[in-house]
């Protein structure tokens, strides 16, 4: 027992005095304990959310089997045949992805395009366009979607007296409803590309931007051949978040086209994944169609890993 | 700061010119949203729309304002929105720290995780949350609003303060421990005020996802309507058929001022933190 003291007396000793000189970087747990908040967190809300999502769409579950009137029965990859035999289903998801493909190709060419018009301005037009950006990013989904829908009321928005369309109704048609919501998720998306792809630019040394003007490139030879291999790593992140967020669209769709515009024509995954589960109870579907955009979003992340791993990105 | 003085004049003014029309163009929608809120009904509703008003009155806002528990809905909205914020921000400090400062096993798969974690569509959770959280007892309560948006804005948050933390060089690190300051010591003393504006720029994230939740709102608060959020208010005003476009924009100024003021005031960091996020 003594002899066992002396050792740990010892020992503190020696710890102590290596302590002095460098970190104490001998504990192995001390990561794992700044770790457990967020592992906890993320377990808890995210990894069995996500669990329970698989688990729902393998089985038959509606408002019967919610309120417990009837066990919940084994479906295995029922409500997936269900689902990818309904033509809607096919008819939503083309939708989805030529919409958020829309959307992000938008988002970023406005978004780059006016970062390097930033940078050609001085300071006040400069301030005066990133205030009204930062305006538009600041401004809530919902919100941004009833002023749109005002802006282009066909009775009372100034939209179609300035072009002089009358009464026209951009929410009826199934093309000018999306187009709409476009405009309106590209106006509050767009400054969040702008803001980042601008900073990337400031940090580039001005001397290489002045030599290749005074090599005489034009313009859009400069973006090409200079801004943009150098801005790659930015463009990737601001390219990826915008797919995630555009092929995520809820609320603006929800509410610009009524629920998924009539008859359903403008409906997107998300909003079908809950119709199908809050409107018509059908929870098992609208995990399936949850499990599917899953796994359509981490295919998009394998290929940003990979695209990461090519630059040689360390993790 | 470049120095773009070798541009040539006349396409530096028509730069500036364009610019100034675009702002014009973008902040319209903002300014159309507080001057009908401004317009008497009747103005509203005119099939001849006019781009200023003669008659300012507060009608709208006192229809807004005399809403059963509008101000109940701001101050859930708000309370849902600060909690995100200053909860994720301290989790996320701690965990970036952990995967910037210390090399130990299963790093490089946890960054990957909290990057795959990002790509989750949370709206596709909305269903086993709400199970969860009638499970918890959350349903109706702020917390079924609170506990998934930390989980949500938390991958996020870790990848972006990553760079900061990073940033911070080792040997100040192994100077705070030569004074004799203990782990805990460097880490809210000195780490913690340095990473300061790489947090600034994270909670501008956490806070816009909050404040604008309308799914979750919607999905989980059914019953007790005095614990519901702005968006769940605003819709009081907008039916499709017939939408009291002036309650609608006089609850939609409200709703964005707030977010208009905190990003103002973050605007310098805001953008400073972007570029410190991207250039690592």
């Amino acid at each position: 027992m003594a002899a066992h003291g002396t050792v740990e007396k010892a020992a503190g000793r020696v710890a102590r005095a290596t302590a002095a000189t460098r970190p104490p970087r001998t504990r192995e747990w001390t990561p794992w304990i700044y770790l457990a908040p967020a592992l906890v967190v993320l377990g808890g809300l995210l990894l069995y959310p996500i669990y329970q999502l698989g688990l729902i769409s393998l089985f038959e579950y509606t408002q019967v089997q919610v309120s417990g009137g009837e066990p919940a029965t084994f479906q295995g990859v029922g409500n997936y045949s269900e689902l990818f035999g309904d033509r809607e289903f096919w008819r939503v998801l083309l939708a989805t992805v030529v919409f958020a493909a829309a959307c992000v190709v938008s988002t970023l060419a406005v978004g780059c395009a006016l970062a390097v018009l930033l940078t050609r301005v001085r300071a006040l037009p400069r301030l005066a366009l990133m205030l009204a950006a930062l305006g538009a990013w600041a401004t809530p989904a919902i919100t941004g979607s009833t002023v749109w829908l005002l802006l282009f009321d066909p009775d009372f928005g100034p939209v179609n007296r300035v072009l002089g369309l009358g009464d026209h109704s951009w929410t009826y048609g199934r093309h000018s409803a999306f187009f709409l919501v476009l405009l309106e998720v590209v106006w509050c998306s767009f400054p969040f590309v702008m803001v980042t792809v601008y900073a990337g630019i400031r940090s580039i040394p001005s001397e290489v931007l002045e030599a290749a003007s005074l090599d005489g490139a034009s313009q859009w030879r400069i973006w090409r051949s200079v801004l943009a291999p150098m801005l790659r790593p930015i463009l990737v992140v601001v390219t990826i978040q915008s797919i995630i967020w555009d092929f995520k669209v809820f609320t603006q769709i929800y509410v610009m086209t009524g629920g998924g515009g009539i008859a359903g024509q403008n409906l997107v995954l998300n909003v079908y994944a809950y119709q199908k589960a809050f409107a018509s109870s059908q929870y098992s579907l609208g995990s399936a169609i949850g499990v599917v955009m899953l796994v359509i979003l981490l295919a998009v992340t394998l290929v940003y890993l990979r695209l990461l791993r090519g630059q040689g990105e360390e993790l | 700061m470049n120095s773009w003085g070798f541009v040539r004049r006349p396409w530096r003014l028509a730069a500036e010119a364009s610019a100034l029309v675009i702002a014009v163009v973008v902040a319209f929608p903002l300014y159309w949203m507080v001057l009908s809120a401004f317009k008497p009904a009747g103005e509203i509703e005119s099939t001849e729309p006019r781009p200023w008003t003669l008659a300012p009155t507060l009608d709208s806002f006192r229809r807004v304002f005399g809403q059963q528990e509008f101000g109940r809905y701001f101050l859930n909205s708000l309370v849902v929105a600060c909690t995100v914020v200053v909860v994720s921000a301290l989790i996320a400090f701690l965990a970036a720290t952990a995967v910037t400062r210390f090399r130990f096993r299963f790093r490089t798969t946890l960054l990957i995780m909290f990057l795959v974690a990002q790509m989750v569509p949370v709206e596709a959770l909305t269903i086993p949350l709400f199970f969860q959280m009638r499970d918890f007892g959350q349903l109706n309560t702020l917390g079924a609003l609170i506990l998934p948006h930390i989980a949500f804005s938390l991958p996020f948050a870790i990848w972006m303060l990553r760079g900061f933390v990073k940033a911070v060089p080792e040997a100040l690190e192994e100077a705070a421990y030569l004074d004799g300051a203990s782990r805990s010591r460097f880490l809210w003393q000195i780490l913690f005020p340095l990473v300061f504006p790489g947090l600034v720029a994270t909670s501008v994230f956490s806070f816009i996802s909050a404040w604008n939740d309308f799914l979750f709102a919607k999905s989980f608060i059914i019953s007790d309507t005095s614990q519901s959020t702005l968006p769940m208010a605003l819709l009081v005003f907008y039916k499709p058929e017939d939408p009291d476009w002036g309650g609608v924009m006089a609850a939609s100024t409200v709703m964005t001022v707030p977010v208009l003021v905190f990003f103002v005031l973050v605007q310098r960091r805001l953008v400073s933190g972007l570029g410190g996020a991207v250039k690592d």
